[in-house]
């Protein structure tokens, strides 16, 4: 049996050239994952394995109505309110605002205040135990006056941002176009549904001050929230990270409010306080990924290049802003999808509606509208009758091309490199052909009822899909240049290497890669090299971990921390690093680097016209899909992928190889069953019995393979890989219907409901579309708590 | 309150609660056994998985009185040492079947009951043993990898 200890040899340096692009899988096993021990042996603390003697529990007190004044909160009194802690805006210390892009949600609606959305937090409870907190819950009661609500992004009134990007002349070129194709298509909303739940415990400190430990992505975004809210400094507000149960984005932004929530609590009972959501209010009030319309208006060649594209794309907000602009931004630079075309007009808007807001979920805008370009793209493939495979190689963006927002690609463009890899290992033209022969057999007259395309010898259908994406590596824009990013390396006296940065270990193997990078540099083993916990008292502000920015910016500042650190040694010893650092740090003492992101070289992006490089670098991904559609039911089994990524360059296979399989199965749960319902505003499947996500039964085989076209200005040349298969996984999924059965499914996911309606030609049956629900009734009305 | 005794991983244990009190919070709470974890409540996602006399079950639609006399295994009891972990905790080390490792505990106990029954490696029987537990992570394929490799390695071990 192996020692805990044991870890394989680190791989040798890989050293891929800027400008070449290394094929296939990635070689050798990286170091075993650092915080496996402790999660395999249920050592790992989460939030909720955290102990603090005498801490309360904390509840939230929510809206039922989706749009309402919040009139009064009526405290029963036959409850003895002395038992517990009750919270309302009029306790906020600080500014009634959760710190992000706009000043626009509040902590706690405010009596008289307008409620926006259902599960909105109106007022906070915490008492000694559960039964206690539960009884208080049902003797407050919550008055509104409901006020119409808006569901319908198309109508609302409200925008929270736009954008607009354009080159050449699409008037022009659309008169001059063979063949003109409209499309629109349609996504709802996806719950990221990490497995471990929002928990945030708050304890308050002599100094006025509270640190909370949590489930979070971003110590320094929850840091600014408390500062803002709390009316706190820098030292009084402390955040500390606990081992995180996923995220997925999930936990980028609404920890924020949990934090505020328990804080408050803690602040006001004088004690800590436990506010650790259950999965149905985790579901109901935290964050989606946006719902999309997105509306494409095509002109091609007769062989198929793309000449015009006329784009618009509608998100659904929600009721506050929270992410969206960025989100929306992402989107409308993605929204062409990885194709060269001269003459482009992409307009993009997000608007508010009276639903929970949506945020962060990975891909953050890209699989929404690169689920719409793609399915577009193989439509028109279908009409022209060119194989999906040779639409792209006619388009696909090679080096030299210029993007919409007028970025020239100067190097590390793999679109072509994954495009061929994946079909290459999937025989994507070969299984095409048949799926091809198959469908021309089953001709409609011997067709059964109901399902016009069954004949009497075959019930199911088999296809092979392919989609094609680019996903922009790190912030957009200027992003990056404003967040100034700050890694440090620390030499202790007694010569321990430790690393301190706020990117976090959500799964995704922060706490692995980053001793790793730092090891190579340094040339010692990586057990020599600590990470720091993410503690806001004593880690700086290297960013969120969010867009796919941890192992390219971060990593890369830490590889240039390394080498500083090293250089400076080595300059005053005289001897390797590795040999003589502890007789240096014994005889100097304690060393410290600290490493300021910097622009990368000839990367600029302008703001106010929105034009230049959005990206440093984009990653390419290919994704190939094989179904089997039932005839009779409409239920898809996807049964393989084989999924070709270029992340820049591989610093851990099994771990990038986990990216990969993970994202592709989540995608694959967008493109089929992951559904979110809602009946005025309200998510109606708001359990895990309801919201279902694919279980090992419902996953496909997936087939990784990792290509590597690094990107020059990282040291390391990687440019992330955590997003890049979400964006690919769906529209491959469609694809492979189409193949299957001679339908395109225009709206996520691809239900047995909306195949089966497809197939008979039936009008649409999209439960419940936006703005369907009846207006809600003016006047006062009583309600209870959501459970 | 009732007493109810039984083991947890082979070492006997002696509560004093409602019977009505889940067999998740007994092991979280009045145990202080932390690393069976909970993730829905209501029997969906698996992260709370135990064995209860060797079968598998989601500790949270277990009430304690039904636990009373019974054995009990969770996560902590995997490890034959402090320092050492199992077959098949180690082929999920060397596979990277954990990641965010929520699900994990769950997810091994799954593993364990499968492999204590005479499972094998073979795909889809791996996949229907491990259906009642949810991984948002990994797309599942590392887990069966690693599942597949210490049914592999036990075989090995036993020719």
């Amino acid at each position: 049996m192996p020692e805990l200890t044991t870890r394989t040899a680190p791989p040798s340096p890989v050293i891929v050239e800027p400008g070449s692009i290394t094929p296939g899988r990635a070689r050798g096993a990286g170091p075993l994952r650092v915080d496996g021990p402790a999660k395999l042996t249920g050592a790992a603390m989460y939030a909720d394995d955290l102990v603090f003697p005498g801490a309360w529990y904390g509840a939230t007190i929510r809206s039922t109505d989706a749009h309402a004044r919040f009139l009064s909160l009526d405290l029963d009194p036959a409850f003895d309110w002395s038992t517990v802690v009750v919270v309302t805006a009029a306790d906020i210390p600080g500014d009634n605002i959760v710190s992000s892009i706009e000043a626009d949600q509040p902590i706690l609606v405010p009596i008289g205040g307008e409620i926006q959305h259902h599960a909105e937090p109106l007022a906070l409870l915490a008492a000694p135990d559960r039964a206690t907190l539960r009884a208080a819950r049902r003797a407050a009661h919550v008055r509104t006056e409901k006020l119409p609500a808006v569901f319908d992004p198309l109508v609302s009134d409200h925008q929270f941002a736009a954008y607009e990007l354009s080159a050449g002349d699409p008037d022009a070129a659309f008169a001059a176009a063979d063949l003109v194709l409209e499309g629109e298509y349609r996504v709802g909303h996806q719950e990221q549904l990490y497995i471990e739940n929002n928990a945030m415990i708050a304890q308050p400190q002599d100094d006025g001050g509270v640190t909370v430990h949590g489930s979070l992505q971003c110590p320094y975004y929850v840091h600014a929230a408390l500062k803002r809210g709390l009316g706190l400094d820098d030292r009084q507000a402390r955040v500390i990270q606990a081992e995180t149960g996923g995220g997925f984005g999930g936990k980028e932004e609404y920890p924020s409010m949990i934090a505020l929530h328990a804080a408050l609590l803690a602040g006001k009972a004088g004690r800590p306080v436990r506010m650790i959501y259950d999965r149905h209010e985790d579901i109901a009030a935290t964050t989606k990924r946006h719902p999309a319309i997105v509306r494409h208006r095509t002109g091609v060649t007769h062989d198929g290049r793309l000449i015009a594209q006329e784009i618009e794309v509608v998100m659904d907000g929600g009721a506050y802003c929270t992410l969206t602009p960025v989100v929306l931004s992402r989107g409308a630079i993605h929204a062409g999808g990885p194709y060269r075309c001269p003459n482009v007009r992409i307009r993009a808007r997000a608007t508010r509606t009276n639903t929970p807001p949506n945020g962060a979920f990975r891909g953050f805008g890209a699989p929404q509208v690169q689920f719409a370009a793609e399915t577009h793209l193989n439509r028109i493939a279908e009409l022209l009758e060119l194989s999906p495979l040779e639409i792209r190689r006619r388009n696909v963006y090679r080096v030299g091309d210029t993007t919409p927002t007028g970025q020239v690609l100067h190097d590390s463009v793999a679109g072509e490199e994954v495009l061929e890899r994946a079909a290459e290992a999937a025989e994507f033209e070969r299984l095409r052909a048949q799926h091809d022969a198959a469908r021309d057999r089953r001709v409609p007259t011997d067709a059964v009822p109901v399902s016009p395309i069954r004949t009497g010898r075959e019930r199911s259908a088999s296809g092979i899909g392919l989609a094609l994406a680019w996903h922009g590596a790190g912030f957009t824009g200027s992003g990056e240049v404003k967040l100034a990013s700050v890694v440090s390396l620390e030499l202790t006296a007694s010569g321990e290497i430790r690393i301190l940065t706020a990117s976090t270990e959500m799964g995704q193997g922060t706490k692995t890669i980053f001793p790793q990078l730092v090891a190579e540099a340094l040339d010692v083993p990586i057990d020599a090299v600590e990470l720091a916990p993410q503690d806001t008292a004593f880690v700086p502000d290297s960013g969120p971990t969010v867009a796919s920015r941890t192992a390219m910016v971060v990593g890369g500042l830490l590889i240039h921390a390394a080498r500083r650190l090293r250089s400076e040694v080595e300059a005053a010893t005289g001897g390797t690093f590795a040999a003589t650092y502890r007789a240096y740090a014994a005889r100097r003492g304690p060393q410290r680097v600290d490493q300021r992101f910097e622009p990368y070289p000839g990367v600029g992006f302008d703001d106010a016209t929105y034009r230049g490089d959005a990206y440093p670098a984009f990653g390419w991904a290919a994704c190939v899909a094989r179904v089997e559609v039932d005839l009779d039911t409409g239920e898809v089994e996807v049964l393989d992928v084989v999924a070709a990524d270029d992340i820049g360059r591989v610093i851990h296979p099994v771990l990038a190889e986990g990216q990969v399989e993970g994202g592709t199965l989540q995608a694959i749960g967008y493109a089929t069953i992951e559904e979110i319902k809602l009946r005025d505003g309200r998510y109606l499947n708001d359990r895990l019995a309801t919201y279902i996500i694919p279980t090992a039964l419902d996953a496909p085989r997936i087939t990784t393979i990792l290509v590597e076209a690094p990107f020059a200005g990282a040291p390391h040349g990687a440019k992330g890989v955590g997003e890049l298969p979400m964006d690919v996984g769906a529209p491959a999924v469609v694809a492979a219907i189409a193949d299957a059965t001679g339908v395109w499914i225009q709206e996520l996911p691809a239900s047995p409901e909306r195949i089966l309606a497809a197939l008979t030609g039936a009008a649409g049956v999209a439960p419940l579309p936006p703005g369907a629900s009846e207006p809600a009734a003016a006047g006062p009305s009583a309600s209870e708590p959501a459970a | 309150m009732t007493t109810y005794r039984f083991s947890v991983n082979r070492e006997p244990v002696e509560v004093d609660v409602p019977g009505m009190r889940r067999l998740l919070d007994v092991l979280r709470g009045d145990l202080a056994m932390t690393g069976t974890k909970e993730g829905c409540g209501e029997g969906e996602c698996g992260a709370c998985t135990v064995l209860l006399d060797g079968m598998a079950v989601d500790s949270c639609l277990v009430p304690v009185c039904q636990v009373d006399g019974a054995s009990v295994t969770t996560v902590e009891g995997l490890a034959p040492a402090a320092d050492r972990l199992d077959p098949l905790q180690a082929a999920f080390l060397e596979t990277g079947a954990a990641q965010c490792g929520i699900c994990t505990p769950g997810m091994l106990m799954a593993a364990r009951s499968y492999l204590d029954g005479g499972g094998g490696p073979d795909d889809h029987a791996i996949r229907d043993a491990i259906a009642g537990n949810l991984c948002r992570c990994t797309g599942y394929t590392k887990i069966i990898e690693a599942i597949a490799l210490a049914a592999t390695r036990r075989t090995g071990a036993q020719a």
